[in-house]
């Protein structure tokens, strides 16, 4: 341990070309090296030789303190969503390694980049059940795009260079690395740092075939009912604007996944709306007659497909994906265009030829205006006592201006916000889309406010789901994170309810749920909060809650047993999408 | 099918059905990775029927030849799950047609029984098998081969107390591949190659006698 605090002492400055000190030293070294500013964690046994070098890091690595390593990991995620940097969250051996792996199941099936690093006992160790020891990487090898366990200080550099580029390069994802503790206290002498950009193993983004995307042309220039679906892959290939570019010129409507919700904005005359279960009237009835189908970014979730073998069969698919295991998967492609839609679809663009689909755009706006009539309007504008969550939506709209990062927990509260919150700029929604995780908004809502900084960032959350991970209001109450933290209550498991409702005899098992006195335990926390049932309160309380300077929870009473339509029932057709 | 070749199109419809699939997987030599490709099957709930792990021709990457019985879609969505994972090179799926394969058996019976009901010299020359060891109380006996010439001498054997049967793993050569040298000098590359095939070895016909 001499050694250990001698070097503490003298703080490497990272651009020196070698460096002696502990592997926790370097480890800190290599995340500044990789631009990492802030960490999200929570320090224990295994960990600690890392947290002591952390002591001396406090001026260049900002770590906040989450008060479980689940809501550590959930705001790293939406750190990384609203930031477009690889997030990170530490935790210790253990029970603090096996908290993660919900989060790291999120952001596998959602392609968040994420480092995470974990302690681990003593190499010596491994293997006896010693005290927190758990077998980390075997956990966690189904739910990382990656993972590594370090027994010498020796790989630290090198691994986490991969670490930090397989995270962010090809098709995102999480990676694990698993650091023992002999490894965190060893003293070494370090090679400079250097940054990886190329595994011989990892081929992170197939090289564009030309050839593809002329064929993929052709069949769009010859399509009459052409329609693009998108989903993040726009957002995470940074390509929003290439693919404004190709909507524009070929006039094809283009409906969005939740994940890619944002990547144009709301009110562009091209967008059609959402698809899926509780997506949009149109966009879901019009997949069954589109002829030529775009798939971009996306991955044919059954949530977007409903029942397989009836969807879009007259169709042609046409599927742009980073991810070579994605074509073909779900979906059979027409023509699969492998690569990175940064690149494909400026090339794209410049083989379809200008067109404009009036005829067939109108028809969307025929169906969009059913929709409105029969579910948007009395949504929106409901004229019974309850309030709606989508009139909360439409308030917050209005104060917005769709200028703020809509964060959302999973639940009928989620779909309604993904329907009906606007957005004018990308990397403003941040969902749990594949894995449907209750308890990620309120952490998620923590790390995407880190993430960007300078805007609004709202948290909607339900009452199950806040009741999940309530804890991280002592997070925000500590680090002083400025999130908006509205809750619709409808003092229910509301989505559960509403299937019990349409598909199990209105039986409500078990999703009757009631909650602590919200506003008390904000202010338990001191954070400021208030709590609306009327609905002449609710603009004024929605901007209360804006303008506060700081975090701020707003409780909404809503409607107990409203529904979320339209909507697809499981095993139906996109076509047989229901509108009450 | 619009390029025949960057997709492969069945040519006849046995690929329809199930059949047995030899996938020969290139990846580094690493702690973990086993599982990492296992768990590619069990998340399906697919049963391996036989995986054997070893060296390949080049020094440091390894080669997996996994044996499974499913039908062709379902082993193009596995291979390229596999492929995706970062310490996997190289993916290939070949039907039996299109591989040289072997599989090693090890027989243990009786020598007393063996010797007073049947002459080794008989099963040794019906079977192809090789006497491995004698002793007074048994006797190894071991057969290279398919899956069906090796369960031939169980059967044989049953009525003789097969004390120990053992076979391992399938091993198998793809018939049309040139090695992985070339490829690798491709992988070492900072540049992905532009070509894009699935499966190069599987639509190419047979070059070679076929045994």
């Amino acid at each position: 341990m001499e050694t250990l605090q001698d070097t503490a002492t003298k703080k490497a400055t990272t651009s020196s070309p070698t460096f002696k000190g502990s592997g926790s030293q370097m480890l800190l070294n290599a995340l500044i090296e990789e631009g990492v500013s802030t960490i999200f964690g929570y320090p224990g046994g295994a960990i600690m030789p890392i947290y002591d070098a952390l002591y001396d890091y406090a001026d260049q690595l900002e770590h906040i303190l989450v008060r479980h390593e689940q809501g550590g990991i959930h705001a790293a995620q939406g750190y990384a969503r609203t930031s477009g940097k690889v997030g990170v969250a530490f935790a210790t051996s253990g029970p603090g390694a096996t908290n993660l792996v919900t989060g790291l199941a999120d952001a596998q099936i959602d392609s968040t980049p994420l480092v995470c690093i974990t302690g681990q006992v003593f190499a010596h160790l491994l293997g006896t059940d010693a005290f927190q020891e758990t077998d980390v990487i075997n956990i966690t090898t189904p739910v990382t795009k990656w993972n590594y366990q370090i027994t010498d200080a020796k790989e630290i550099p090198e691994v986490l260079a991969k670490a930090f580029y397989i995270a962010r390069s090809g098709r995102p994802g999480p990676v694990l690395i698993d650091i023992t503790k002999n490894a965190q206290l060893q003293i070494e002498e370090f090679e400079a740092y250097t940054k990886c950009n190329h595994i011989r193993s990892y081929r992170p983004k197939p090289k564009v075939r030309v050839a593809l995307i002329e064929e993929a042309a052709k069949l769009i220039n010859s399509a009459q009912k052409p329609f693009v679906l998108f989903g993040q892959g726009v957002i995470l290939g940074n390509a929003e604007k290439e693919f404004k570019a190709f909507i524009e010129k070929t006039g094809i409507p283009a409906a969005w996944t939740i994940m890619g919700e944002g990547a144009i904005p709301t009110d562009h005359p091209l967008n059609v709306g959402m698809l899926g279960m509780h997506g949009n009237y149109g966009p879901n009835v019009l997949t069954n007659e589109a002829d030529v189908i775009i798939a971009i970014g996306m991955r044919f979730d059954d949530r977007v497909t409903g029942r397989l073998d009836k969807y879009a069969k007259q169709a042609k698919i046409v599927h742009l994906d980073i991810d070579p295991a994605e074509i073909d998967k779900n979906v059979k492609a027409e023509v699969g265009v492998w690569g990175d839609c940064k690149e494909t679809l400026p090339i794209l663009t410049n083989f379809v030829k200008e067109s404009k689909h009036e005829a067939w755009v109108a028809l969307f706006r025929d169906y969009n205006q059913q929709e409105i009539d029969q579910v948007i309007t009395p949504e929106l504008y409901p004229t019974g006592e309850e309030m709606t969550m989508g009139e909360v939506l439409r308030t917050l709209n209005e104060l917005t201006g769709g200028d703020a990062v809509i964060v959302t927990d999973v639940g009928q509260h989620q779909m309604v916000a993904c329907r009906y919150a606007k957005f004018n700029k990308t990397r403003s929604n941040v969902t749990s889309g594949g894995l449907g995780t209750m308890g990620f908004g309120l952490p998620a809502a923590i790390g995407a406010k880190y993430g960007a900084p300078e805007r609004t960032v709202v948290a909607i959350i339900g009452d199950g789901g806040f009741q999940m991970t309530p804890q991280e209001l002592g997070t925000i109450m500590q680090f002083g994170a400025a999130v908006k933290i509205l809750i619709l209550n409808n003092q229910f498991l509301g989505m559960v309810r509403q299937w019990q409702q349409l598909f199990h005899d209105k039986r409500y098992s078990f999703v009757n749920i009631t909650s602590p006195d919200f506003v008390a335990l904000a202010k338990s926390y001191y954070i400021e909060a208030s709590k609306v049932d009327q609905r002449a309160e609710l603009k004024k309380a929605l901007e209360t809650m804006i303008n506060h300077k700081g975090s701020y929870l707003l409780e909404v009473m809503v409607g107990k047993e409203n529904n979320v339509f339209p909507m697809v029932p499981q095993g139906c057709s996109v076509s047989e999408i229901r509108l009450k | 099918m619009s390029n025949d070749t960057i997709k492969y199109t069945p040519s006849d419809t046995s690929y329809e059905g199930k059949q047995d699939f030899t996938i020969t997987v290139y990846a580094e030599d690493r702690v973990g990775l086993l599982n990492r490709i296992s768990i590619i099957f069990s998340k399906r709930k697919i049963n391996i029927d036989s995986l054997n792990t070893s060296p390949s021709e080049i020094a440091g990457i390894h080669r997996f030849t996994i044996l499974i019985n499913e039908s062709y879609e379902v082993v193009r969505k596995l291979a390229r799950q596999i492929e995706k994972q970062v310490e996997v090179l190289k993916v290939y799926f070949n039907t039996d047609s299109e591989v040289i394969w072997q599989e090693l058996a090890l027989y243990k019976v009786s020598t007393e029984e063996i010797t007073e009901k049947v002459t080794v010299e008989r099963l040794l020359r019906q079977y192809g098998a090789t006497a491995v060891v004698i002793r007074k109380d048994y006797t190894v006996f071991s057969v290279t081969g398919h899956k069906e010439e090796t369960d031939a001498l169980v059967k044989a054997l049953e009525p003789y107390e097969l004390i120990e049967f053992v076979r391992s793993a399938r091993v198998a050569i793809i018939k049309d591949s040139a090695g992985f040298h070339e490829k690798l000098k491709e992988f070492e590359a900072d540049e992905p190659g532009e070509e894009r095939v699935e499966n190069e070895f599987l639509d190419k016909g047979e070059k070679i006698f076929t045994m």
